[in-house]
This record gives structure tokens, C-alpha cells and sequence, in this order.
């Protein structure tokens, strides 16, 4: 099976930019999560983000905080979502990256959690709270499970620390758009810019955009920024959580296939 | 020749240097928090470290402890308390109130929200947000605030506001904008989530008073060391009463910042035996209850590692106490690392507990403690029957519990007293 770095490496050898969407999953329920990973990976994402949903989670707004509630209400278990991933990953191409707070894989057991993982073939980790300082105990492990751990780099990043998130950074670098949660923004800032600039410069890891980018333009601003790729969250959560579980789903799939228009060069 | 091997230290952080320069206190403590605060920390740290020792900031910082929060605060020989605890010969636990509850806006926690508005002014930041479940942290937040003209912005869960709403009257009075938070368990570990989001929107204006000695690092060796006042005066005033330390000290957990201010003192006194005490709610046998230390497992929660409400899938539980001060799912991480290297004991008492220990204060010293403090004070009815001979004993009376008496009062009716 591919892996996040494959996937960027075959996409830049016929110069395209990576859709990356993300989903909560188990909202509205997993049956519906399976069933958006197959529609996504059959309308144009390259990786999709898996959010695990959390009881109290410090980087995200509104929509994905909200899509996290309803997902525990429900009574979404990790090991539920880990099975129902074991069904979905050998029906799509697009490989799996899992977005998950730290907790609940300390409380697995870090080795258990990545063995589990690795075993239902998914390829990368983003744990927002686990910053460069204390990500040696993840990122080691992780290596000899083939699981690719993302780090990220924030607006507020001083430039040796950029450097050295890129360094440790696998798979590719999670450019976090805007000072802030995740969540829809009118506009994406002018300092990403910059901030693609500076990776390009200090690495020739991926570099992918998230954290506010909810329509076609900004795909494609970011893209035409040099991005590898663009990452598509709380649009993606709040489209598949309007109307019953087919309209959330079919309302996806056209918006899928719209930003990968957006970002296809002619 | 016979070779000794070198001691392994268990501890990798010793006891007399905590936390360790990434904020560590054993395994507990660090920075779990999301990229776009590390350079805030790192800033805060600095800033910290500078004005900590600069005389210009101690010196205002102790001219407004002394005149505007009026300390040093009494250590209060409680008589009554003493005799209701005396054996028939006489003998028995000494009783002393550290007396936080007397400082301007009723609590300890004034101690670090003025010294923390004094390192947001010199650090430039002039927006202040602040978490409070009890109320008594955002008073003491919006009270500095109004006192250096500093914008404030106070998150409060909604269930908190009800029980608290006298204090949070107190913090729009004195110009804060409290802002109700309704995600989650609507109290504080969600008010302090939402305090943390609006931090990683502002950070770059706005500086974060945390109110406990939890959070990411710097704030649980800042706020321990900006309350470790408390146990300073304690040494002093023990010394001026009996001429040594005390046998015993002790104050409730929450967050564990009272606590922390008392403890740090006599931390490597090692005759001083050291106790927390946690909220047990309805029962650390029931899943009602704020009992961190007794019945959480080692997890990370708003930025630090350390004991933590979690269920079998790493979820933060609803923690339950009758204070809102303790209804909290974490603890410290220094609190974790005392009990786990066996420096001091963590118990925990009722709401029943509590309330029982509210009213007895109140009528046998005449001093309404916060519902908080009641917990500390409620497990002498335990600790003192277990004690021999005359043994001093200094609790911290961390607050007052006037904020408290609306609440009470709808309990014990409720109750049929």
C-alpha cells in the first residue's frame, strides 16, 4: 500500500497538488464515515484525514468540536473505528492519515496503538497536541511501524524551529494556516506564504495547508503558493452533517470533486 | 577489587529541583499543546525567569501583596477546633487556619492573578483571559484587571455560572466580560479548553492567567512559586508561635494550587507530613466524583501529563463535586509526582463530607470557609482521631465561603435541615 510520502512523490512527478479532506469519524455514525471514505476516494482525494473523535479538543473550532460531541454521544469507540477502517482501507487507493489528540494513544499504549494501526494499514499520524519537544517517544516507534508522523508549523513558528519541524517532520509538513483552531475562514493569510517560502527553502519534505481552507479558491491560492498539498476540514464535517446521512454524502462528493477541480491544472 | 555499581536514580527528576528544564516533574508536567502556543511558552518562560529576579518586579509585586491584597494573612491558632478535636486527658492536634480567606476577594488566588497581571504588563500584553470554575479565580483575574486597566475576558461554564452567579456579578462589576461556555460538561475543564482556544486565536496580544498549577509548563512551577508565599509566611509564623515547623500541613486539591503554595515551603522538611485532599463527590465508589489522585490513571489533559478522569478509551470523564473549584478531571502534575515518590498523601472526602465540615467551621470558629477549603477541613474528622500526642497542624483555609452560602443553603433544604 502506498504511503503518505508515495502519494505526494507520484503527485509531484505529474506536478499536482494534493486534496487532502478530512471527516470526523462516526458523525452522523460509522456506517456513513466508510461509506464518505469510499465516495471521497472515488472523487479526488489523494490521502484522506481521519479525525478520532475527542472529548476535549484544544485545536479545533466549532464544527469539528461539535461533530467530536455527537460522535461520543453516539458511542463511537476507538475500536470501533479502527474496524471499520479494517473493512475500508483495502477498497480505496487514498492512503489514511489518522488525526487524533494524544491521550487516547497514551491510553492505548503507544506501541499498541501503533501496532493496531499499522496492522489495518494506515500510513500517518497528526496529533495536534503532541508539539516537536515531546514527540520523540511517538516518532521513533512509529518509524518501525512504517506509520509517517506529521508534525505541524504554526504562523507564530520562530525560524529554528521551523527548521527543525521540518527536519523531524514525516510524510509531509502540516502548514497550520492562521493563528487559531480548525475552522472556516473567509480568507486565507498572506503569511502562509511566507511560511511555504521558508519550508521550500530549509527542505524538500511535502508541504501541505490546513486550518481554515473551506472553498475552491483557497485551494487553490495555497496550490498556486507552492503547496504540495491542501488540507479541507470543518467544510468537508459541516457539508456531511447536513440532511440525512445520502444528502450529507452526496453534498461531499460534489465539493470533492469541485476542489480538485480547483487545484488541476489545465 | 570489588566495584560499587552507581545508584540508579529512580527519580529522574530529583525532589529538591522540580520541574526539570522541560518543565518535568518525574514523568508528569511538559508541554502538550498545539504548535501555534510553543513560542508563547517559551516567551512566558523567559519573561518568568527575568522578572523573578528583578528587583524593580519584586518590589512592586510585594508593595501591592502587602497594601492592596493586605498580606501577610494571620496564622490562626483555631481554640475551638483544637478542643472539639482534644482527648479527655487533654492532649490532641493543635490546630492552626492559614488564613487565605482573608485576602482582598476572599481566597488564595489572588496571589498569582496579580503577579501574573504584572508580567502581562511588562511583557506588553494588554488582553487577559482567564478559566474559573468557582468563581474565585476569575474575581481575583478581573480584580487586577481593573486594577492595571488590562482588558479581560473571563470563560465560565454555564452550570458554574449558575452556582456562582454572585461571583460572576462580582467580575462584571469590576468590567470583565464573562463569557459562558456550554460545550462539554459546561464547567471548568471546558471553560479552560475554551480559555486555551482563545489563546491559540491571540496569542500573540493577549496573555493567558492560568488559575491552578496545571496547564503546560511554565504555569505549574509560576503559579506554584507565585502562591509559595503562603507557605513562606507559614514557616515564619510557625517559628514565631512555637519556635519550629509544623507536624502536619495540609489543603484541599482541585487543581491544586493552594495546595502547592502551603506545600512547596516543606517539601524537602521531610518531618512535615504533607496531605491533599480531593473531592470525592457522592463517593469515589460511584462515578460522581473529582477524586484525581485516588482513582484517575496517568493520561494528558489542557497541556500537562499527569493523573487524569479517564475512561477505557482515554476520554476525559465528568468529574462531580458540590465545589465548583474541584470539579475538575485533572490534577497538578507536581501533585502526581509528590504522591507517586511518596512525598505527600492524597485522600478524599464527600460532598457530605463537606457540607458537614462548612457548617461545623462555621459554628465552632466562626469563619464560613469556601466549599473548597470545607473538603481540607472535613478530613480532620478522620486524620485527627488517627494522631498521638499534640501535633501542630496548619491547614489552609484557601477561601471563604460566602460565594458559597446561596448554594449551601438550597442543599440543606433540599435535605430537610
Amino acid at each position: 500500500m502506498t504511503s503518505v510520502s508515495q502519494r505526494f512523490q507520484q503527485l509531484r512527478d505529474r506536478a499536482q497538488c494534493a486534496l487532502i479532506p478530512f471527516l470526523t469519524a462516526g458523525d452522523p455514525d460509522l456506517v456513513t464515515t466508510a461509506e464518505a471514505l469510499r465516495v471521497l476516494d472515488r472523487s479526488g482525494a489523494d490521502i484522506i484525514e481521519l479525525g478520532v473523535p475527542y472529548s476535549d479538543p484544544l485545536a479545533d473550532g466549532p464544527v469539528i468540536q461539535a461533530a467530536a460531541t455527537r460522535a461520543l454521544e453516539r458511542g463511537v469507540k476507538l475500536n470501533d473505528v479502527l474496524a471499520m477502517l479494517k473493512e475500508v482501507i483495502p477498497t480505496i487507493n487514498a492512503p489514511i492519515v489518522l488525526f487524533t489528540y494524544y491521550n487516547p494513544i497514551l491510553n492505548r499504549g503507544i506501541d499498541s496503538f501503533l501496532q493496531e494501526i499499522s496492522s489495518i494499514g494506515v500510513k500517518g499520524l497528526v496529533v495536534p497536541d503532541l508539539p516537536l519537544e515531546e514527540s520523540d517517544g511517538l516518532l521513533k516507534p512509529a518509524l518501525t511501524y512504517g506509520i509517517e508522523v506529521i508534525l505541524l508549523v504554526a504562523p507564530t513558528s520562530p525560524a529554528p524551529r521551523i527548521v527543525a519541524i521540518a527536519r523531524q517532520s514525516q510524510g509531509f509538513i502540516y502548514v497550520v494556516s492562521t493563528t487559531g483552531v480548525t475552522g472556516m475562514r473567509t480568507q486565507i493569510s498572506a503569511k502562509t506564504k511566507d511560511l511555504i517560502q521558508e519550508l521550500r527553502v530549509v527542505s524538500d519534505k511535502p508541504v501541505a495547508v490546513g486550518f481554515g481552507i473551506s472553498q475552491p479558491e483557497h485551494a487553490r491560492q495555497v496550490m498556486e503558493w507552492g503547496a504540495d498539498g491542501a488540507i479541507v476540514g470543518s467544510a468537508f464535517v459541516k457539508r456531511l452533517s447536513e440532511g440525512s446521512p445520502k444528502e450529507g454524502l452526496k453534498s461531499i462528493e460534489a465539493f470533492c470533486r469541485t476542489l480538485k477541480a480547483a487545484i488541476t491544472s489545465d | 577489587m570489588t566495584i560499587t555499581p552507581l545508584p540508579v536514580n529512580p527519580n529522574p527528576t530529583a525532589i529538591e529541583n522540580r520541574p526539570d528544564a522541560f518543565g518535568r516533574f518525574g514523568q508528569f508536567g511538559g508541554k502538550y499543546v498545539p504548535e501555534t502556543l510553543m513560542p508563547a511558552l517559551f516567551e512566558l518562560e523567559e519573561a518568568y525567569h527575568h522578572y523573578a529576579k528583578d528587583p524593580d518586579f519584586q518590589t512592586e509585586l510585594n508593595g501591592l501583596l502587602k497594601d492592596y491584597v493586605g498580606r501577610p494573612n494571620p496564622l490562626y491558632f483555631a481554640e475551638r477546633l483544637t478542643e472539639h478535636y482534644a482527648r479527655p486527658d487533654g492532649t490532641g492536634p493543635q490546630i492552626y487556619l492559614k488564613r487565605e480567606d482573608l485576602n482582598h476577594t476572599g481566597a488564595h488566588k489572588i496571589n498569582n492573578a496579580l503577579a501574573q497581571a504584572l508580567l502581562a504588563k511588562r511583557m506588553g500584553k494588554k488582553r487577559i483571559i482567564a478559566e474559573t470554575g468557582a468563581g474565585q479565580h476569575g474575581v481575583a483575574t478581573a480584580t487586577v484587571c481593573a486594577r492595571f486597566g488590562l482588558e479581560c475576558i473571563i470563560y465560565m461554564g454555564v452550570n458554574d455560572m449558575e452556582r456562582q452567579s454572585l461571583n460572576v456579578f462580582r467580575m462584571r462589576l469590576m468590567g470583565a466580560i464573562v463569557t459562558p461556555v456550554s460545550s462539554g460538561t459546561a464547567t471548568l475543564k471546558d471553560a479552560t479548553s475554551e480559555a486555551i482556544r482563545d489563546w491559540v486565536t491571540n496569542v500573540e496580544t493577549t496573555h493567558y492567567i492560568l488559575g491552578s498549577v496545571a496547564g503546560p509548563h511554565p504555569y505549574p512551577m509560576m503559579v506554584r512559586d507565585f502562591h509559595s508565599i503562603i507557605g513562606k509566611e507559614t514557616r515564619g509564623q510557625c517559628l514565631e508561635k512555637w519556635g519550629g515547623l509544623p507536624d502536619i500541613i495540609m489543603a484541599c486539591v482541585g487543581g491544586g494550587s493552594n495546595a502547592m503554595g502551603l506545600f512547596n515551603e516543606f517539601i524537602n522538611e521531610k518531618s512535615v507530613r504533607i496531605i491533599g485532599v480531593e473531592a470525592a463527590g457522592f463517593g469515589v465508589d460511584t462515578d460522581k466524583h473529582a477524586a484525581t489522585l485516588t482513582k484517575g490513571r496517568v493520561g494528558v489533559l489542557h497541556g500537562a501529563m499527569s493523573y487524569l478522569l479517564q475512561d477505557d478509551d482515554g476520554q476525559v470523564i465528568e468529574p462531580h463535586s458540590i465545589s465548583a473549584g474541584l470539579d475538575y478531571p485533572g490534577v497538578g502534575p507536581e501533585h502526581s509526582y509528590l504522591m507517586e515518590v511518596g512525598r505527600a498523601e492524597y485522600y478524599a472526602v464527600t460532598d457530605k463530607q463537606a457540607l458537614d465540615a462548612f457548617q461545623r467551621l462555621s459554628r465552632i470558629e466562626g469563619i464560613i470557609p469556601a466549599l473548597e477549603t470545607s473538603h481540607a477541613i472535613a478530613y480532620l474528622e478522620t486524620l485527627c482521631p488517627q494522631l498521638e500526642g499534640s501535633p501542630t497542624v496548619v491547614l489552609n483555609c484557601s477561601g471563604r465561603g460566602d460565594k458559597d452560602v446561596l448554594s449551601v443553603a438550597k442543599v440543606l433544604d433540599v435535605s430537610g435541615n
